[in-house]
């Protein structure tokens, strides 16, 4: 069993002396990473800065390897610990192998002047991020993607045993963000370094981390492994979600739904109506959605962006008693569309709704854009 | 790429050293007596003495204007750099902050009060007095900095601080007696000129050995140079290292108002050109470039203060803003350029 590399006992951060999140209590082994995650300013940057020492303490302590973090000298924090910030920077005539080689800092002598052996580990931290092609480019001029992860190796190349990251997937786009994770991965898996950082992408969060803490309502609402802390309701209210909802199963966000009485019938199934559902949530037309297996794709969408779902019991064929309802919703409506092509044996009944209604003399789409 | 640079460095430093050796003949031979080239190195080098009036000209005059100006250049220039390290602003100097202003009005005061008692002023005390003086505009400035964070602004209080002072020293001459007049109205708009050897040893003791300490510090203020956050994480002690620094460019910068009165521009326009010419940022390089860079810049400015309306002697300070101005504007259009990209 590993023991703990970093211990926040009792801890109260804050500003000014005015505490903002009180009694912290989080623990980190080597290898491991520990996601916060919370709404705009709920704090996490803010325990990031006093983990970092970059904020005083107001209460409590944090044990860095075994020292509490107050006694600990700059310089051997420094050996320790390094930092991803938000904080843009903007050096002057800085290439981006400067910037990855002050993070040798610590090791350096008086006037720190690079040895060889610094000069290999500034270049082997910029291969590992993949970056090398950068090191003569002017850091101010490089895109946000390729700043973060000459900051990543920066702080790589300080070889800690812990980093902390405030928020490094802001700015960037989806390749990007999984690039730098991944990255973050590897890096925790080859060098056996505990990662803390704050994360916006919860779905990403909920992917990469060993941990996740949610900070809401000034306090450190759930703490645990993310399959303990994620549900979908439970996010919701963390994020205090009023315009959408965020499904935790599949980590995907939606816009808020057309709840009234519905105008279009949609009969999809196997993931055939998810474009149509949310194009029409885009048009604001409110529609109906069934009948569907809960263990299907199409419920969980539908379920966030119809104002009506028929559902059957996962597994299940469709029963007699569904289809009744589903007829009589699908009757009322101006509109009823068919995303399906085929039918199974758990969906036949579909078909036989679909010709029921054929033959009360409605036209049944089977384009989403007709 | 490292080779490159490197011979870009040697380069810059042999330039700036030929330049420097060059200045420094120039502006011993010239002036209201010409002298020749053989004349000079007879005197200065083989110290023969058989041209009394050319040695002493050489001797009493020349040279340790030379000096100071090599030295207070030097000294202004970097006081400059460190101060657009601390401020994180490429505009920031002694000047435009108003810590020449500061320190010039505490000197006149000095000066007018000692005067006044029928003392002489020594170097030290005028030193000390500049730094005085020096240290109040600081801390303004600081204040100013802690409650706004647009740098911009920042610059427009250190004018504004700047203006405050100089009126209050022109308040200060208008009651003081008309004999000291002459010679502080001289002084307050700055000149190399009236350096003594004592003067010399004093500004050179407190010169050499701030740049020296500055010249040490040069790890902390690359790391300063990413940022307080990241240099805190890079293990730098910001409180004390903040301290240090602004010690550090108050003295240079008060040695400098304490000589040569309040010298424009120079702490701006040289950083720039330097880190222009050497095409990076780096203390180590940087640190040592501004002060030759300093020493080259104001050698020239004061040869073309001698020379140009002579005998009439222009004052430094109009000199420096002439050659110096335009690069501060130059810079700040440059970089609204490149912000646009």
């Amino acid at each position: 069993m590993k023991k703990d590399y970093i211990i926040t006992k009792d801890l109260s951060v804050g500003y000014n002396n005015i505490p903002l999140i009180e009694n912290i209590n989080l623990k980190l082994r080597r290898g491991e990473i520990l996601t916060l995650i919370g709404a705009n300013g709920s704090g996490k940057s803010t325990i990031l800065k006093s983990i970092a020492k970059q904020l005083s303490l107001i209460n409590g302590y944090v044990y860095l390897d075994g020292n509490s973090l107050g006694k600990m000298s700059e310089s051997d924090i420094s050996k320790k610990m390094s930092v991803v910030l938000t904080t843009r920077i903007n050096p002057e005539l800085m290439s981006c192998y400067d910037i990855v080689a002050t993070g040798r800092y610590p090791y350096t002598g008086r006037l720190g002047v690079l040895s060889d052996y610094d000069r290999k580990k500034v270049i082997e931290a910029m291969e590992l991020v993949n970056a090398i092609e950068l090191a003569d480019c002017d850091f101010s001029l490089i895109s946000d993607g390729q700043r973060q992860r000459v900051l990543l190796a920066r702080a790589i190349c300080q070889e800690p045993e812990i980093i902390v990251l405030d928020e490094p997937t802001s700015f960037l786009d989806i390749k990007h963000k999984l690039e730098l994770l991944s990255i973050l991965k590897k890096m925790v898996d080859e060098k056996n370094i505990a990662v803390i950082m704050s994360l916006h992408e919860i779905d990403l969060a909920q992917k990469i981390s060993d941990y996740v803490v949610c900070i809401h309502n000034n306090k450190i609402e759930r703490y645990g492994a993310p399959e303990e802390v994620f549900n979908t309701d439970y996010i919701t209210e963390l994020y205090n979600i009023k315009n959408g909802s965020y499904n935790a199963e599949l980590g995907c966000l939606e816009l808020e739904k057309n709840a009234s009485n519905p105008k279009v019938f949609v009969v999809g199934g196997n993931g055939s109506g998810i474009n149509l559902y949310r194009k029409l949530q885009r048009d604001g037309i409110p529609f109906a959605a069934g009948v569907l297996q809960e263990n299907d794709i199409d419920y969980y969408v539908a379920r966030a962006l119809a104002s009506k779902v028929i559902v059957e019991k996962a597994f299940e064929s469709i029963s007699d008693e569904k289809i009744r309802e589903a007829e009589k919703i699908a009757l009322s409506c101006e509109k009823v569309y068919c995303t399906l092509n085929e039918f199974g044996s758990a969906n036949i009944k579909n078909k036989y709704l679909l010709e029921k209604i054929l033959a009360l003399g409605i036209e049944i789409c089977y384009d989403m854009y007709s | 790429m490292v080779k490159k640079y490197h011979l870009r460095y040697v380069l810059s430093f042999i330039i700036l050293s030929v330049l420097l050796s060059v200045l420094i003949f120039i502006n011993i031979n010239n002036g209201s007596v010409k002298l020749s080239f053989s004349k000079v190195i007879n005197i200065l080098i083989l110290n023969k003495k058989d041209d009394i009036t050319s040695y002493r000209i050489i001797w009493d005059i020349r040279l340790p204007r030379a000096i100071a100006a090599i030295l207070l250049g030097g000294a202004l220039s970097v006081s400059g750099f460190l101060l657009q390290t601390f401020f994180n602003n490429p505009i920031a100097g002694p000047f435009v902050l108003g810590i020449s202003s500061g320190a010039k009005l505490v000197v006149s005061a000095a000066m007018i009060f000692f005067i006044g008692q029928g003392m002489a002023v020594s170097s030290g005390v005028m030193i000390i007095a500049a730094f005085i003086g020096a240290m109040l505009s600081m801390g303004f400035i600081l204040i100013v900095s802690k409650k706004v964070k647009q740098m911009s602004m920042l610059v427009i209080c250190g004018v504004m601080i700047g203006y405050i002072c100089s009126a209050v020293t022109d308040f200060i001459v208008t009651f003081a007696d008309d004999s000291n007049i002459v010679n502080l109205h001289n002084w307050s708009l700055g000149s190399f000129s009236g350096i003594s050897w004592d003067n010399i040893k004093v500004m050179s003791i407190v010169v050499i050995v701030t740049l020296v300490i500055t010249f040490l510090m040069s790890k902390p203020i690359s790391a300063y140079q990413m940022g307080e956050e990241y240099a805190s994480n890079m293990g730098v002690n910001i409180k004390t290292f903040r301290i240090v620094l602004i010690l550090l460019s108050s003295i240079l910068s008060a040695c400098v108002t304490a000589f040569a009165g309040p010298v424009s521009f120079v702490g701006i326009a040289v950083p720039h050109l330097v880190k222009s010419m050497l095409k990076t940022a780096k203390p180590i390089l940087v640190i040592p470039a501004c002060f030759l860079g300093g020493s080259v810049f104001c050698l020239f400015c004061d040869f073309a203060a001698r020379m140009v309306f002579m005998p009439v002697e222009l004052s430094i300070g109009s000199v420096t803003a002439i050659f110096g101005a335009p690069v501060v504007i130059y810079m700040m259009v440059n970089r609204q350029r490149q912000k646009l990209y």
